[in-house]
């Protein structure tokens, strides 16, 4: 076995990953923290996969897990995707952007990782390849817990799904931290709203850094169906969106102050979706 | 092999495919210009461009770039040459250790933009983190270089902005402490505690040191000399290497030398730890087990000042104010992480590493070793920035142990989490007290109770416990006071000298109750701090009469931008105004801290400045030789800069104490008159004449006469100097009673900062608008170095008071451990105040740590001010700030 694989096709990704052993490399800027002079370990790089770093309009959206940040920051996407963009715009600094990728930041499985509540907020699913053929599941059955996700031995995600539902409507996302760049959120929210007439008819909230896994939060949407544009804020009621977290004191801020921050996080996001 | 185009050139690498570029590239490739601060992508230093994008070299597989051009600091592009001249004339390198990734960032965003915004450039660069400038001149420089506007750069010397003397090199990409290192050196790494209080026992360190490419294995046991050091010798207390058990998180227990070729793997070294309780509070370990047998209570020292009877002042005040304040241990977060190297040549022990105090570390190291002085020494690498923490040795006798057993030179860099694990802190503080004003406003008395963490060994925490008191009244004038400061050892990592040696915690304290105590007496705050502000003929709490005071000058200036900025934040819900001032005293506390600096005319006809002041980043090179420049009467232009080198400058002390500029200063202006004397004497010309190099001669004139010295026919001296003067200066100081009654220092400092902010009453955060800072530094011997500065001391201030928190085993890196960003720091507006110290070169005062000190104070009063919250504990994040709002 090599220490280090860059296949070009999928089919001999697959053949290698079933083997076992590998850590898979994207952008790098999960893997390299804590490393030595270099990775250890054989190392299968997946950025010279065939569609792994290109974004696509077909049946929806497929995003390649290799698409970098700064290229969803700056690739024409429809308003829906605006969360992912404002996000993508906020994870770390220019240089991280630009090697970070989606995929990555999907199965590196932070409860701050501030893509997944705008991929959420998309109804996102992910597809993951493997020899024995591909499979496609819902995010948030891929992300299971901190650092822990669905991907099987000799599997490997291959791409972003948004399905054509979840690219309607208009879409915002706010991130909170103790500083302005390069930070880890202390808690951050994505909103998605479908209006009609000046009237919410479909509405996706997901609130990350306050849960082991960024949460949907039906009960907000739920309440958020119906409400006129202008009195969206107001029905954003500070029990639903706590009742859905169960956030954690650690370096960056309290429980307390993260349920309460949420609220308002979520509130601004709704006001974000509909600018 | 990895092939690839670095600036230009094809290259071809035999390096492993997930190799880090930046190892590659430095290791593999000596291009040494790109820095690596933090290996995890946290800093942006080591930034290049692969294929015009800007990415961490640090977090860049090898093999990834085969095929792909890569840009590095070392390349010529034409927005590299118009960022590196405009760097250098907007004085946007300080230190220089973060200026190449900031270049190369600022290229990428070049070529994308060409004439960005201040907003675009802050959005582009956020990637980056430097902690000396404050970021504002990093953006001006960019936006200049993007309008194609040429840069200015102005000529002469006391009172010139020039460009630093040293800045060429530092817009190339520097040569700091692990940039060099002599042809197959071995590379060292430590074993350190992972625990704060441990026992440890060795396993099988025979069968470890037999592993490939492994040389050689240091214990506590292989230390030659006094295994003790301190930076104050009576206190000393720390091992360079130390024995069972360890005190602190990050201690060093053992050092492994490996053959350069061999990844230095410490995996499965032979130590079995058995983790004590440690001793984490003061309040815990003033009733704890004794740290060090001499010390009880764990009392390192306490330091007082008391004058009149505060007591009684207090009760006969009309208006009294009681507070308490309490802060944490703060991270120095230099970009550059500690690294040298070491080699003997032939008895003498020579270190080149990064440092603010070559003397001690030759000191400290001789004494470690057991070697006499002579034996050893440092150079100082260029330093990536210092701020205290690299004042107290590090490396130093670990690579110079390693050298002087083996023979062989070798080489060690810290990770980010060694450095920030093992070097010193600022002194977590806890503080109350009470002050008291008459009717009128004006302060009647103060009583003052501090307890200082200072870790597990002395490091500076005397100096930390001496200077609070004494500065604690603040710059004002204070009849009575009974101020006392204790520093108590615990486990926690070494407490030592950061920007202001606890002044900054002290002010935090004293300047929040001020504003209570303002309101109290119904005056505004800023008049209730004019009114209080020490005057000429005025005594500190010292007893110290104090003359060249300029707090009264600094406030009035503040005055109209004050009224302005109540006026406005007035207008608007949640804005606030905020006010602090300081004082501080420059060199050490009453103890002697002499410069010697010796200059020179070589027989070529060049001036030589023997220049022993390290300049970490602050501007001593340049302020030095500007003295030097102006005493003398010859151009800047004429000088040679040699050192600092303990084998060829004389000791111009340590870096710290805001000393550089007064007390080298002094040394250097005096050298310089000397060889002036000397000339005019030579020439028989009096003291008005004028003086003028030429190859090999000078030339005297005076009135209508002229004469010329030629130097060519002189016999040259040991340094091959025709003519040679050497000078030194010793602030004088009364040394302080057991009251703390004397006269500490020859000359004070003085400035006030007011900020603007808003805070999202929603969510607690705090957003900086503006900051306006007065300081009167006597004389600005360079006003863009003193503006340089200024942004730097209060981008470290903000951090203080909004961010930074250092807690052992959880903020170790970069991302945990937050220091204010491009987008952290305001507009700062410098007023530069000059009321000039007869004492000071030329009437200049030190500057380096004042301007920290009214940062974060001033930041928590405009809070109060915009919510009514009182943050009583920093770093007033936003869970804190929303929770004092409730």
């Amino acid at each position: 076995m090599p220490d280090f694989a860059r296949p070009s096709t999928v089919d001999e990704a697959s053949r290698l990953l079933a083997a076992g052993g590998w850590r898979v490399l994207a952008g790098g800027t999960d893997l390299y923290p804590g490393a030595g002079r270099g990775l250890a370990g054989p190392v299968l790089d997946v950025t010279a996969l065939p569609g792994f770093s290109k974004i696509e309009m077909a049946k929806g959206l497929r995003i390649g897990a290799a698409v970098s940040w700064s290229s969803i920051a700056e690739a024409r996407l429809p308003p829906a995707l605006r969360a992912l963009q404002q996000a993508a715009r906020q994870i770390g600094g220019r240089q991280v952007q630009n090697a970070g990728t989606i995929g990555g930041n999907l199965c590196n499985a932070s409860p701050a990782a501030d893509g997944v509540p705008p991929l959420l907020a998309m109804d996102a699913d992910v597809e993951l390849v493997s020899e024995a053929g591909l499979r496609r599941l819902p995010l948030q059955d891929f992300v299971l817990g901190p650092r822990r996700t669905a991907l099987r031995e000799g599997e490997v995600l291959a791409a972003v799904l948004v399905p054509e539902a979840g690219l309607a409507g208009q879409s915002g996302f706010v991130k909170l931290g103790a500083r302005l760049h390069l930070v880890i959120s202390i808690a951050m929210a994505a909103v998605r709203l479908e209006v009609t007439g000046g009237v919410i008819d479909r509405a996706a909230v997901a609130v990350g850094a306050c849960s082991p896994v960024a949460r949907r939060l039906p009960a907000v949407e739920a309440a958020l169906i119906g409400a006129g544009v202008c009195q969206a804020v107001e029905r954003v009621r500070a029990g639903d969106v706590e009742a859905a977290l169960s956030p954690i004191d650690d370096i960056r801020a309290t429980a307390a102050y993260r349920r309460e921050a949420a609220v308002e996080l979520v509130r601004r996001a709704v006001v974000e979706a509909v600018a | 092999m990895i092939g690839f185009t670095l600036n230009g050139t094809l290259v071809e690498v035999a390096a492993p495919p997930t190799e880090r570029l930046s190892e590659t590239l430095r290791e593999r490739l000596g291009k040494t210009g790109t820095k690596v601060g933090c290996d995890a992508g946290d800093c942006g230093a080591c930034t290049v461009l692969v294929d015009g994008k800007a990415v961490c070299a640090c977090l860049t597989p090898a093999a990834r770039v085969a095929g792909c051009a890569v840009t590095t600091v070392e390349g010529e592009t034409p927005e590299l040459s118009r960022l590196r001249a405009s760097f250098h004339a907007h004085g946007a390198a300080q230190c220089g250790i973060c200026t190449p990734g900031m270049l190369i960032t600022a290229a990428d965003l070049l070529t994308r933009v060409a004439q960005p915004s201040a907003e675009e450039v802050e959005t582009a660069l956020g990637g980056v983190l430097c902690r000396c400038t404050g970021y504002r001149s990093i953006i001006a420089a960019v936006v200049a270089a993007g309008q194609g506007q040429a840069a200015q750069t102005p000529e002469g010397a006391v009172g010139a902005a020039i460009p630093r003397i040293d800045g060429a090199a530092k817009v190339a990409g520097d040569s700091f402490g692990a940039d060099e290192w002599p042809e197959g050196s071995l590379v060292v790494k430590a074993i350190r505690s992972p625990h704060p209080h441990s026992e440890f026992t060795f396993g099988d360190l025979a069968a470890f040191r037999a592993r490939p490419g492994v040389v050689a294995i240091f214990t506590v046991a292989d230390i030659p000399g006094r295994n003790a050091f301190s930076v104050i010798p009576p206190f000393a207390d720390q091992p360079a290497i130390a024995a069972s058990p360890a005190r602190f998180r990050g201690e060093c227990v053992a050092i492994v030398a490996f053959e350069p070729e061999v990844e230095p793997d410490l995996s499965g070294f032979p130590i079995t730890w058995t983790p004590l309780s440690p001793l984490v509070t003061p309040a815990e370990a003033e009733t704890g087990a004794l740290m060090h047998p001499n010390r009880p209570g764990n009392l390192l020292i306490e330091g007082r000042v008391i004058k009149g009877d505060a007591a009684q002042a207090l009760a006969g005040s009309a208006h009294v104010v009681q507070g308490e304040m309490t802060t944490v241990f703060v991270e120095h977060a230099y970009i550059e992480p500690e690294a040298g190297a070491a080699w003997m040549d032939g008895d003498t022990l020579v270190i080149r590493a990064c440092t603010q105090a070559p003397g001690m570390d030759r000191e400290d190291t001789a004494a470690i070793l057991g070697l006499p002085l002579d034996r050893v020494r440092i150079i100082p690498s260029a330093v990536g920035g210092g701020f205290g923490s690299k004042l107290d040795i590090s490396l130093q006798p670990l690579i110079g142990l390693v050298a002087l057993k083996t023979g062989r030179p070798c080489r060690m860099v810290y990770t980010r989490q060694e450095s920030m694990t093992s070097t010193t802190k600022r002194h977590p503080a806890e503080m109350r007290g009470r002050i008291g004003c008459d009717a009128m406003g004006r302060i009647t008395g103060m009583e003052f109770q501090g307890r200082f963490n200072t870790g597990a060994y002395s490091s500076w925490g005397p100096t930390v416990a001496n200077r609070v008191p004494v500065h604690v009244s603040g710059p004002y004038f204070t009849p009575a006071i009974t101020a006392k400061a204790r520093a108590i050892h615990t486990h926690g990592p070494v407490s030592g000298a950061f920007r202001g040696f606890g002044v900054p915690q002290g002010a935090l304290w004293q300047e929040t109750l001020y504003d209570r105590l303002a309101e109290k007496a119904g005056l505004d705050r800023l008049e209730f701090r004019i009114l209080n502000a020490l005057r000429d003929g005025d005594a500190s709490a010292t007893g110290h009469l104090l003359q060249a005071t300029g707090i009264h000058e600094c406030l009035v200036a503040l005055r109209p931008h004050w009224t302005r900025a109540l006026t406005e934040a007035k207008a608007q819900p949640g804005r606030g105004v905020g006010i602090a001032s300081c004082w501080y005293g420059c060199g050490n506390t009453a103890l002697p801290n002499p410069s010697t600096i010796r200059i020179g005319l070589s027989t070529a006809g060049e001036v030589v400045l023997h220049q022993g002041a390290t300049d970490i980043g602050q501007g001593s090179n340049t302020v030095i030789a500007q003295i030097a420049s102006e005493a003398l009467g010859l151009p800047l232009s004429a000088f040679r800069l040699i050192g600092p080198d303990t084998g060829l400058t004389p000791d111009a002390g340590k870096t710290s104490a805001s000393r550089q500029t007064y007390v080298t200063g002094r040394a250097a202006k005096a050298a310089a008159e000397k060889l002036r004397a000397e000339l005019l004497r030579r020439a028989n010309a009096g003291e008005g004449a004028s003086l003028r190099l030429e190859p090999g001669s000078v030339i005297v004139s005076d009135g209508g006469k002229t004469t010329r010295i030629d130097l060519a026919t002189l016999a040259p001296d040991a340094n091959g100097h025709a003519l040679s003067c050497e000078a030194s200066y010793d602030p004088p100081t009364k040394p302080l009673d057991q009251n703390g009654q004397g006269a500490p220092y020859a000359v004070y400092g003085y400035g006030a900062q007011m900020v603007e902010l808003a805070v999202d009453r929603a969510l607690g955060t705090v957003k900086l608008l503006k900051i306006t800072a007065a300081h009167d530094v006597g004389r600005a011997i360079n006003p863009m170095l003193v503006r340089g500065q200024i942004e730097g001391g209060i981008a470290q201030g903000i951090g203080m008071a909004l961010m930074e928190e250092y807690l052992p085993g959880r903020t170790e890196n970069l991302h945990d451990y937050l220091i204010p960003t491009f987008g952290d720091v305001p507009p700062i507006e410098s007023l530069i105040i000059e009321v000039p110290d007869p004492e000071g070169p030329f009437g200049a005062k030190g500057l380096g740590e004042h301007v920290l000190i009214p940062t974060a104070p001033a930041i928590l009063n405009a809070i109060r001010h915009a919510t009514g919250a009182a943050i009583t504990r920093v770093p007033a994040l936003p869970h804190r700030v929303l929770e004092a709002m409730r």
